[in-house]
């Protein structure tokens, strides 16, 4: 009965019903342009990032608010994530842009389904409530899925595409399987209700647990960490560098988030069990990533073994949070691995931008060959792929430092001293793939003299990212001091 | 007293090289002279430093202290004592004459090598004056990418070999210390100061731990035996500039780090571990004198020697007398001396022959008769000659050893025979003899450039080897200081 119909608050979901209602005027203007003037497409997405942006900074006041019946909430952690979300998907933007028109990809299609997928992480990061976080995922998955096969007439996209689907649309079932665990043990699916549940003891633990892992299992897919990785170096590799470089980017800033508002704001209670299974995921991650990347040849494969092992060292963070009964070590854990996926996000970023930057007309420059004798070609954008991998390896002054060291601290902080002594071990092997970048632009002569194309807001925009890994690295406290202060005010 | 010429003596060089990469290898002159300028203010902004140091004074001295990650209470803190000081005046010295051996012989990316150069410059100083355990570590670690890329880019024919083992050995060893650093910040109630640190009470078992995982960082740079292996594939690789930097300042960064981090942080289990240490340091004085005896290529000699006589340096460090700790400063100062010389001499000659091969050699005094000159006095500096510089410090070391334990004084002694032997017998069969080939014939005799360089290191070897009052005094205060606190146990 419509007499029982009460509006929500809507205010809370500006960013988010602003998206949704461009998507729409995007995709129907879009029917009336010529690919002449594609650029009108290309500028009108560009401004409803803008426009989003703008939108969630003037709504942030620091206030947890819920709407929608409890589903979506709208918290200084959500506004701060979704900030980062939109620079970075308009940092790929740019990069993309020379690649998907030389190869003919510069459709209407591709930013309608890169803003939908932006919605769905969104509504992931805002999740309140199991469906709504459900919902979010499966915007940006089906998304995806259609992005990696957007290039239809190759073969290699097509097939990542339809493995992406199927282990994609296999670990949304663990995901949904586990949710209804819970919400068998706990009889609500508001995350908010199921923390309360659980500290009132009311909830059956056989039956928590069994969803737990079932859950857990579906988070480390979308993270792509141990044993469920096997997704991530073929899809990476698969799909054109452009979409390649958005899945490696920020998504993993929404997975992050649904994994800290189902682990640590629903299941808390739980830490104990999660926390095991996140630090042998971490373990395996970061041994796996780090060793099968040294057996790449291929820059894009190279970087997804990479991408793993790192995410492996945000799990370390996550799972320091909770020694005991011991609390105090939370805020800060949960801040370190925040801070590791931003800065993740920001060297994947501009990792996938130097491949893109290389790449031309009929010529994908994925092989770690192609990086050959970068420093003579262009001695500015070899010192930034230079800073970029410094920074992965984790050498300082670059942000890639801070990172680590970050999660180091917690996770000694947390007393697991022999797993942190694990991993900067298996860093040291991660150093050396590293460092063979370097050594193929610097030490080695060009194969390849032709000339670097890119456009000049594509350089401008690369420079800036590279130089934001370097700055960001020598002051490192206004982004650390933010993702603190974020959680903080929403915990 | 405050004053910012420490931080002019780390930044200085390092934004003069962004000046020098922007001038670019095409105006080579204007390149060249700005590189020197920049290195001769370098050395002339740390001339201060040991001029207005008050020698009666044992802590540290021209402090800057600034907020740098609040976070983690990591500040920007600089300081000197008498132990580090001479450091950065040697670091700043040896600067200037590498820009002046890579004025000519280096042709390729000429800007970037004298910018590498400078930029070490600039961070070597910075591990020497930083007193945040943070700002020293990532000073420690960032040293490495230029050197990784000076023996890469600019090296021999196995030069990729040599800096892949150069960075991944001493990265080993590095990130094994960043955990202790960890652990000592959370032991010491979260600070990273190290004044602080020395004063934090520690157990036997973390001490022992402690000090080992300072041992693998600071044994693998000084080197020590047995992980000294990288050092001679390096020096051979290297180019000249690189060797001296590596031979003069590089391994020193190691013995210094025992003066600062494991003897005071962890005087219990330096005692007790002294016997082992003693142990390794006659090893690599003796057994890697006679390793020296055999070499057949002069820089692998020169890197040999310089492993033996750093052996003196860290034997001194563990007798715990005056005298020996004094003697291992005055040793350190004065191997850097005359081993960057030995190596600048091998330049020299390599430069013209391309070989470094002894058995190529022979005769060359009979060609090069002021070469020969300068080339002799540094071999018997080199050898232990009493009037140069290399007698006085194996001299107070082995007094020191000797009023510790007869026989470790007596062992240490043999190096006085086995250095002259190595030293002296390469150098007769370089120079003297008749002249062996026509290469030898055709060879000419150094230029005023050299002669400049070579004549500049023969004055300080000599000065130091005559007076070396001024040296001793300044370190006098501060190791008297040292030694009073690691004889007061921690437990």
């Amino acid at each position: 009965m419509l007499q029982n119909f009460v509006v929500p608050d809507l205010y809370p979901a500006a960013p988010e019903l602003f998206l949704a209602l461009m998507i729409c005027v995007i995709l129907l203007v879009d029917l009336f342009l010529a690919q002449s003037r594609r650029w009108i497409t290309s500028l009108m997405t560009m401004s409803t990032l803008i426009g989003c942006a703008a939108i969630t900074y003037a709504t942030a006041d620091g206030q947890s608010v819920l709407t929608f019946s409890n589903m979506f909430v709208d918290d200084l952690l959500a506004d701060f994530l979704k900030l980062m979300l939109y620079f970075s998907v308009m940092v790929v933007l740019v990069y993309s842009r020379d690649y998907l028109v030389a190869r003919g990809l510069d459709r209407g299609e591709f930013y309608v389904l890169v803003l939908c997928a932006t919605l769905g992480m969104m509504v992931m990061i805002s999740a309140a409530h199991l469906l709504s976080i459900y919902i979010g995922l499966e915007l940006l998955s089906l998304s995806l899925y259609a992005l990696v096969a957007i290039d239809r007439d190759s073969s290699r996209a097509t097939e990542a595409a339809m493995k992406y689907f199927v282990l994609g649309a296999l670990a949304s079932g663990l995901l949904l399987y586990g949710m209804s665990m819970i919400y068998g043990a706990t009889g609500t699916l508001e995350i908010g209700g199921i923390a309360q549940s659980i500290a009132m003891g009311s909830a059956n633990k056989t039956v928590l647990v069994f969803g737990l892992v079932f859950l857990v299992s579906g988070i480390a897919f979308k993270l792509g960490a141990v044993p469920f990785h096997m997704w991530i170096p073929d899809v990476y590799h698969g799909a054109p560098t452009a979409i390649t470089l958005f899945i490696a980017s920020a998504p993993k800033l929404a997975a992050f988030a649904m994994t800290l508002r189902l682990l640590v704001y629903g299941l808390f209670e739980m830490a104990h069990h999660w926390q095991v299974m996140l630090m042998i995921m971490a373990v395996l991650s970061i041994a796996l990533g780090n060793l099968a990347a040294i057996a790449q040849t291929n820059i894009k494969r190279m970087l997804a073994y990479s991408a793993i092992a790192h995410m492996g060292f945000m799990l370390l963070a996550l799972m320091s949070g909770v020694v005991g009964e011991d609390r105090h070590f939370m805020i800060n854990a949960y801040s370190s691995a925040m801070y590791y996926v931003v800065a993740y996000v920001l060297m994947s970023l501009g990792s996938f931008g130097m491949i893109l930057l290389l790449s031309r007309a009929g010529y994908e420059a994925e092989n770690l060959e192609d990086f050959k004798g970068l420093n003579r070609r262009s001695p500015w954008f070899a010192a930034v792929m230079m800073i970029l991998m410094f920074s992965m390896a984790g050498i300082p002054f670059f942000i890639g430092f801070f990172a680590k060291f970050s999660v180091l601290l917690a996770a000694v902080d947390a007393g697991h001293v022999a797993i942190a002594v694990f991993a900067v071990m298996f860093s040291l092997v991660g150093a050396f793939y590293y460092l063979r970048v370097v050594k193929l632009m610097y030490f080695d002569a060009p194969t390849d003299a032709a000339p670097i194309t890119a456009s000049l807001d594509m350089r401008i925009v690369l420079s800036a990212n590279g130089v934001a890994v370097a700055l960001f690295g020598m002051f490192p406290q206004a982004i650390m001091s933010l993702c603190t202060y974020a959680l903080v005010r929403s915990m | 007293m405050s004053s910012n010429l420490l931080s002019l003596a780390i930044w200085l060089p390092i934004v003069g090289a962004f000046a020098v990469f922007a001038v670019g290898s095409e105006r080579r002159n204007i390149m060249r002279w700005l590189a020197l300028a920049v290195a001769v203010a370098g050395f002339l902004v740390t001339l201060p430093l040991y001029i207005g140091f008050d020698t009666a004074q044992a802590g540290m001295q021209f402090v800057e202290q600034a907020a740098w990650i609040p976070r983690f209470n990591v500040s920007y803190f600089l300081g000197v004592d008498g132990i580090s000081v001479l450091f950065l005046l040697l670091n700043s010295f040896i600067t200037i004459l590498v820009v002046l051996a890579g004025w000519s012989v280096i042709e390729e990316k000429q800007a970037q090598y004298m910018g590498a150069f400078l930029i070490m410059s600039g961070l070597m100083n910075g591990i020497f004056c930083a007193l945040d355990a943070v700002l020293f570590y990532v000073f420690f670690e960032a040293s490495l990418i230029p050197m990784y890329l000076i023996i890469g880019v600019w090296g021999g024919p196995n030069r990729v070999y040599a800096a892949f083992k150069f960075f991944l050995y001493t990265l080993l060893g590095s990130l094994l210390m960043l955990i202790a650093l960890i652990y000592l910040f959370l032991a010491s109630g979260g600070s990273f100061n190290l004044l602080e640190w020395h004063q934090v009470r520690l157990e036997m078992t973390p001490q022992i731990l402690l000090f080992v995982a300072f041992l693998v960082a600071f044994a693998v740079k000084v080197p020590m035996w047995p992980v000294h292996t990288w050092l001679p594939d390096a020096h051979v690789e290297a180019p000249t500039g690189g060797s001296v930097v590596l031979a003069a300042i590089m391994l020193k960064l190691g013995a210094y780090g025992f003066l600062r981090f494991s003897l005071p942080i962890a005087p219990d289990a330096s005692q007790y571990l002294a016997p082992m240490m003693i142990t390794l340091s006659l090893i690599a004085v003796v057994y890697i004198g006679f390793v020296a005896l055999v070499q057949t290529d002069m820089k692998k000699l020169v890197a040999y020697s310089s492993i033996s006589h750093m052996g003196f340096v860290t034997l001194g460090f563990f007798i715990f007398n005056q005298l020996g700790v004094e003697g291992a400063l005055v040793q350190m100062i004065s191997h850097g001396f005359i081993s960057g010389a030995m190596f600048l001499c091998i330049g020299v000659l390599y430069d013209r022959m391309h070989s470094r091969n002894i058995a190529d050699y022979g005769g060359v005094v009979n060609t090069m008769p002021k070469f020969a000159a300068l080339f002799l006095f540094f071999a018997m500096a080199n050898s232990g000659l009493p009037a140069t510089s290399g007698f006085v410090g194996e001299f107070m070391v082995i007094l020191g050893a000797i009023k510790f334990n007869f026989w470790v004084g007596f062992a240490a002694a043999t190096t006085l025979i086995l250095g002259a032997a190595y030293t002296l017998w390469m150098y007769k069969r370089v120079a003297f003899g008749p002249i062996v080939n026509d290469h030898v014939r055709s060879l000419t005799d150094i230029n005023s450039r050299e002669l400049l360089v070579l004549g500049l290191l023969a004055l300080a070897v000599l000065a130091m080897g005559l007076y070396p009052f001024p040296f001793t005094d300044v370190m006098h205060a501060s190791v008297d200081n040292l030694l009073k606190h690691v004889a007061v146990s921690k437990l």
